[in-house]
């Protein structure tokens, strides 16, 4: 076999569709072998935000924000036939049907197949995010890092 | 055909028929074979270009009620 491929994702959307999509892709290429990289930037960042409330000072913007944005990958809403949170639930019963994973589980298998989940820090500032209230052991980078994988990577996606 | 193991990803979604191939397939050693059961309809081609890419060799498929089998050799 010839040396490791890349994948790199940016996942800009915080919409739960969207993210799955993501992530269905980061899953199949850590099964191909590649080094697989999801960059969260904007609401995708949501896709990593721990589901509990984490006590932080943050200052009112940041305040409104936490609270107007999704708290984890489970509570994001859809790109399309969102119907106030009830195509949500709509779709995740069609889903437990076909046997279909669902998003936090698709997150975790991705940390369990160590695809490198990467947060945007300049707009983790933007949205008044922080460390405490993102999952662990991800990594913390810029617009550099993200190209540096993405100039010699062999699948690159703008989700 | 004789195989070293048999991986049963019937009701199984993508990506995860993929998914688990890849981990048994770690386990194994060059010339074993994996049997792979998938009710998936996209199995076929996914596991075929998975094959493809990994070096590995799709010797045979067949379908029966409607579950895919699968034979791969690991390369």
């Amino acid at each position: 076999m010839s040396e490791t491929k890349k994948t790199n994702i940016i996942l800009f959307s915080g919409d739960y569709d969207k993210a799955m999509a993501a992530y269905i892709i980061a899953n199949g290429a850590a099964a191909y072998d590649h080094e697989v990289t999801i960059f969260h930037t904007f609401w995708g960042l949501n896709a990593l935000r721990k589901d509990g409330h984490v006590a932080i000072k943050k200052n009112f913007m940041e305040k409104m924000f936490g609270k107007m944005m999704p708290r984890g990958a489970d509570k994001m809403g859809l790109s399309k036939m969102n119907y106030a949170g009830f195509g949500p639930k709509m779709i995740k019963d069609v889903m437990k049907k076909h046997n279909a994973m669902p998003l936090p589980e698709l997150i975790d298998m991705a940390q369990e197949q160590e695809v490198n989940l990467v947060a945007c820090t300049m707009t983790m500032d933007l949205l008044g995010l922080r460390k405490e209230e993102l999952l662990e052991e991800i990594e913390y980078a810029g617009v550099a890092a993200y190209l540096g994988n993405a100039e010699d990577g062999n699948v690159n996606l703008f989700i | 055909m004789n195989s070293t193991k048999v991986l049963d990803a019937k009701g199984l979604a993508c990506p995860m028929p993929i998914v688990k191939t890849k981990k048994e397939m770690k386990e194994l050693e060059t010339g074993d074979i994996l049997e792979i059961h998938a009710t998936d309809k996209g199995a076929k081609s996914d596991l075929a270009a998975w094959a493809k890419s990994g070096g590995h060799e799709l010797l045979k498929d067949e379908e029966e009620d409607d579950v895919l089998k699968f034979w791969l050799q690991k390369g």
